[in-house]
């Protein structure tokens, strides 16, 4: 009997010392104020981080256009293999939204994906991009986000199965692929360090273009090569140089307007991401097509293999 | 006349085109089937209209200089095209799901009076560059805009992307 009591002790303190291992290693991360200390946000400078990181393709309300994109009421609904997401209500409503949010509060949901209460937010939202944005955009996104509507409207729960639906998992997963890293590093000149800074920080075009892990996670050795669509069939296409044989000009065109360089018209969720970049100078948008030339070619997938 | 067939004639009306009520479940068969048919025509039409914007939007880009008079004739080329009756090659059942050679998704035909108004976009938006292109690069490269945005209102909704 005596055994079995040690073997029982010895049990519990394992499953006892495993849970505060999991809880410590799963602990939602946060930044100290210090951090902000020296900034101030500045709204006219946070509307076009607002565009480049494209908030309103996920916030605006479904089919909003124009001047309605700029109320982020939420609704979006995102398909993926781990259950359907809803994106929340980020207009400056008090109560429904994000008005209470201080500066501090978008920095930490926006580098480490924790919410102000100390939970974790799921990957949908791309922290893991937003991780390489710079304190200074931060500040200046909260303050044009500040100046938005607000919309009263509350936020949808998100569709998820067990074991999914425990937030708490998240920190285990933010451990593994949520990194302040550069994806393309070396030497790169101005103009492909700032289209850096506009794809790994804020434009997040690696949340699509790139195939995923089992676990969710980015497969950073295919970056930008293309993946299937997590939305249904299709594929969204590899856009490094081992895909996309346009020239720079015809890329930044493209974002500009639109347009392919047979004139060939953008469509489905990229024609909305072009209608958030056509906000962004010119000089932008050449230097993102940079930095595409610059990322290294993967090979595309055949499509049969994929499909 | 049922319900449903008279709102599509409505539709009809409205864009200046014919809805063709053609049998649905046509299978290709052949070059001359009328699922490759219609689908193929649509096609051919989405490239006029592509090969007349590649020339403003050549002269937009600067890759080829600004030339009024060339300008002006793409866009009378443009509006002409555009204005094309090519309604009975919407033809009911030529979906993406049906056809694979298609990438008109089948909500088209669920929302004919929305795909009308866009298509309705589009011939104004040609209208306005038919006055515009001739009026210097600037007036032609804000109509070209406008254009774009109405092949994208479109492509958004209704286009199937590309399995590339």
């Amino acid at each position: 009997m005596a055994r079995m009591r040690r073997i029982f002790a010895l049990t519990a303190g394992l499953a006892i010392a495993a849970g505060a291992l999991f809880w410590w290693l799963s602990a939602p991360g946060r930044a100290p104020a210090s951090v902000l200390a020296a900034v101030s946000g500045d709204a006219a400078r946070g509307e076009a981080i607002f565009h480049a990181a494209g908030c309103a393709s996920c916030h605006a309300a479904p089919g909003a256009k124009g001047e309605a994109r700029l109320v982020l009421s939420g609704g979006r609904r995102f398909p993926s293999p781990f259950g359907t997401f809803t994106a929340p209500n980020i207009s400056p409503h008090l109560e429904a939204g994000i008005g209470s949010w201080s500066a501090l509060d978008l920095y930490n949901a926006l580098h480490h994906g924790t919410s102000p209460k100390g939970g974790h937010y799921y990957p949908a939202f791309p922290y893991t991009t937003y991780i390489r944005m710079t304190p200074q955009d931060a500040a200046d996104l909260h303050a044009w986000l500040m100046r938005l509507p607000p919309s009263p409207k509350a936020s949808a729960p998100h569709d998820l199965p067990f074991p999914f639906t425990i937030r708490r998992g998240l920190g285990l997963w933010k451990r593994l692929y949520l990194s302040p890293d550069w994806i393309v590093s070396g030497d790169l000149s101005p103009e492909e360090a700032r289209g850096r800074y506009l794809v790994e920080a804020l434009g997040h075009c690696g949340e699509c273009h790139t195939p995923r892990n089992a676990l969710g996670g980015l497969e950073k050795a295919r970056w930008l090569g293309g993946a299937p669509n997590p939305a249904g069939k299709g594929r969204i296409p590899n856009i490094t140089p081992g895909g996309l044989d346009w020239s720079k000009a015809d890329i930044a065109y493209y974002l500009e307007t639109g347009f392919t360089p047979d004139f060939d018209s953008a469509g489905g969720e990229m024609a909305e991401v072009v209608e958030n970049l056509s906000h962004l100078p010119k000089s932008d948008l050449m230097a993102i097509a940079a930095y595409l030339k610059r990322v290294p070619p993967v090979k595309s997938e055949k499509k049969s293999a994929q499909e | 006349m049922s319900d449903r067939n008279n709102r599509k004639a409505a539709c009809a009306l409205a864009l200046g085109l014919t809805v063709a009520l053609a049998p649905a479940a046509v299978m290709a068969q052949g070059p001359n089937d009328p699922l490759h048919m219609s689908t193929a025509a649509r096609k051919a039409h989405m490239k006029l209209l592509k090969w007349n914007i590649s020339k403003l939007g050549g002269m937009a880009k600067g890759a080829i200089p600004y030339d009024a008079e060339k300008a002006a004739a793409a866009a009378a080329n443009l509006k002409a095209v555009a204005h094309l009756d090519m309604g009975d090659a919407w033809l009911e059942g030529s979906d993406s799901t049906a056809y694979e050679k298609s990438r008109a998704l089948p909500k088209i035909w669920e929302n004919m009076e929305d795909f009308g108004k866009k298509f309705m976009d589009m011939q104004a938006a040609a209208d306005a560059m038919a006055e515009a292109a001739g009026q210097g690069p600037d007036a032609m490269k804000a109509a070209l805009g406008n254009l774009g945005g109405t092949c994208k209102a479109c492509h958004k909704e209704y286009r199937k992307p590309k399995d590339s």
